[in-house]
């Protein structure tokens, strides 16, 4: 599925579009860690939580539990939040 | 080893008569500069920004390779890591596995490091070997350069250590910190580090075990802290003198400080410092070849604690004698409606003769003395808030 990368993350992607896959939301990031490796450390913390000023949503719902459910046609969107900035 | 130190003030000494070039490394809130000098000191060529926006805590060159430059990053969004680069920031690559906690076990809450702060070459016979203090504190050993790092020794997850450090509400406005890593040059094993809310701690035997070292060092008062506690004691920066690595100094939120090993009472020399001044501050510097000489730079610490020169007239402070006296060194420095704030990675000193000190402040301004603090001048302004300056002769 299409992942929307913010801008702060393009280093890693080159692109603000990634390809990745995964059945849950963890399974998606590990997906993009492995093809942009420390990508993921810099949005999810070592508690596996959502990083502070980071959001992500999914298919327009802010999604902050990892084991999200993802099927092939949702629409992952990662965001820089404003409060970071 | 018992010598060990006497060659590393000897080296000190060699290298201070032949320096050819050195390198400053300007660590700031928006990204990081490195500023080049011929040996004379006199004439400066800037590169950067590097990592522009980024919050760069702490630079560090290896001075043992001359060529491993290592930078704690992270930005306003992103988690944190560091940077390594091996050609003076030409190209930069980063950690495969930066600092980070122990994930809890379940159902128990884990702390996430929020930036790295402090970075520490190991010893010199442990190439490669790096040691991090970060914020929550947590400290950290990398055994290959900087590419990866753990969590070192049981100071992160130890149970008395978790409740001496306190919670992000006892550090600083930006967190609590582990600073001041320090490694005796006669030993590898010899170890110390100081917490912003936890006090200065010491091992002898790798970290496998630690204690306390707070005897003769106040806490804050008037809220009946008890001193006996680390939790309430706030060391700024310390620092071991190379010619002799049994003299720490420390600079404290309560005053300048000495301790001479064996001994573990720290004798407070900031008593001699001018009372309008107080002895308050965040930056310590020490002197390569002579353990009597150390510098400040007092910050005003009244009522709200400013944390600005006092009375807008900023100075730093240099003892020739450990601490019986004090004198003042601003000649080149403004007069007055300076409110300067230099935090505790902020001054440093090279290792030259005689030695230079660098001073960057929040104003984004960086300063250096040629003559040891007798005369300063400004090498660069108008950068973002300066969060630390180290320098390295090559």
């Amino acid at each position: 599925m299409k992942v929307l990368i913010p801008s702060a993350l393009r280093s890693y992607t080159q692109s603000g579009h990634a390809e990745a896959n995964g059945a849950t939301l963890a399974a998606l990031l590990d997906d993009l860690d492995r093809q942009y490796s420390g990508i993921r450390f810099r949005m999810i913390d070592e508690q596996e939580q959502v990083r502070r000023h980071i959001r992500i949503f999914v298919n327009g719902t802010q999604v902050h539990d990892l084991a999200h459910p993802l099927a092939p046609a949702d629409d992952v969107v990662i965001v820089q939040a404003l409060s970071g900035g | 080893m018992a010598t060990t130190h006497k060659a590393t003030a000897a080296r000190s000494k060699s290298t201070a008569t032949r320096a050819k070039r050195m390198v400053l490394m300007v660590a700031t809130r928006k990204g990081a500069w490195l500023y080049h000098g011929d040996s004379g000191r006199k004439s400066w060529r800037m590169s950067g920004p590097h990592f522009l926006g980024h919050t760069i805590s702490h630079m560090m060159l290896d001075p043992r390779d001359k060529r491993t430059l290592l930078a704690a990053a992270k930005t306003g969004h992103l988690g944190p890591t560091v940077f390594r680069s091996t050609d003076m920031g030409r190209t930069w690559k980063e950690a495969e596995k930066p600092p980070a906690f122990a994930k809890a076990p379940e159902g128990e809450k884990g702390r996430s490091v929020n930036h790295t702060f402090w970075l520490t070459p190991a010893h010199a016979n442990e190439p490669n070997v790096w040691y991090a203090g970060t914020s929550p504190q947590g400290l950290f050993r990398s055994e290959d350069g900087g590419v990866t790092w753990s969590p070192f020794s049981s100071v992160n997850d130890d149970p008395q250590y978790r409740e001496w450090m306190g919670t992000q509400q006892d550090g600083t406005p930006d967190g609590p910190k582990m600073h001041s890593i320090m490694i005796d040059p006669r030993d590898p094993k010899h170890l110390y580090f100081a917490m912003s809310g936890g006090g200065v701690h010491e091992s002898l035997d790798g970290g496998a075990n630690w204690r306390v070292l707070i005897n003769g060092m106040d806490v804050v008062e008037g809220f009946g802290f008890d001193p006996k506690l680390p939790t309430f004691h706030d060391p700024h920066c310390v620092r071991m003198c190379p010619s002799n690595p049994d003299r720490l100094y420390q600079q404290n939120h309560c005053g300048i400080y000495v301790i001479d090993r064996p001994s573990d009472t720290w004798v407070r020399i900031g008593k001699a410092m001018p009372k309008k001044v107080g002895d308050v501050g965040f930056p310590l510097v020490v002197h390569p070849r002579d353990d009597k000489v150390a510098w400040v730079f007092p910050m005003d610490g009244t009522q709200v604690w400013p944390r600005t020169s006092p009375d807008g007239k900023p100075a730093a402070y240099g003892t020739r004698n450990a601490g019986k006296t004090w004198q003042r060194l601003d000649n080149g420095l403004p007069r007055s409606n300076a409110w300067w704030t230099v935090k505790r990675q902020c001054m440093c000193g090279d290792v030259l003769d005689p030695v230079g000190l660098y001073v960057g402040n929040s104003q984004g301004e960086l300063w250096m003395s040629r003559d040891e603090g007798r005369k300063w001048t400004r090498i660069a302004q108008h950068l973002p808030e300066i969060f630390a300056v180290e320098a390295a002769v090559l």
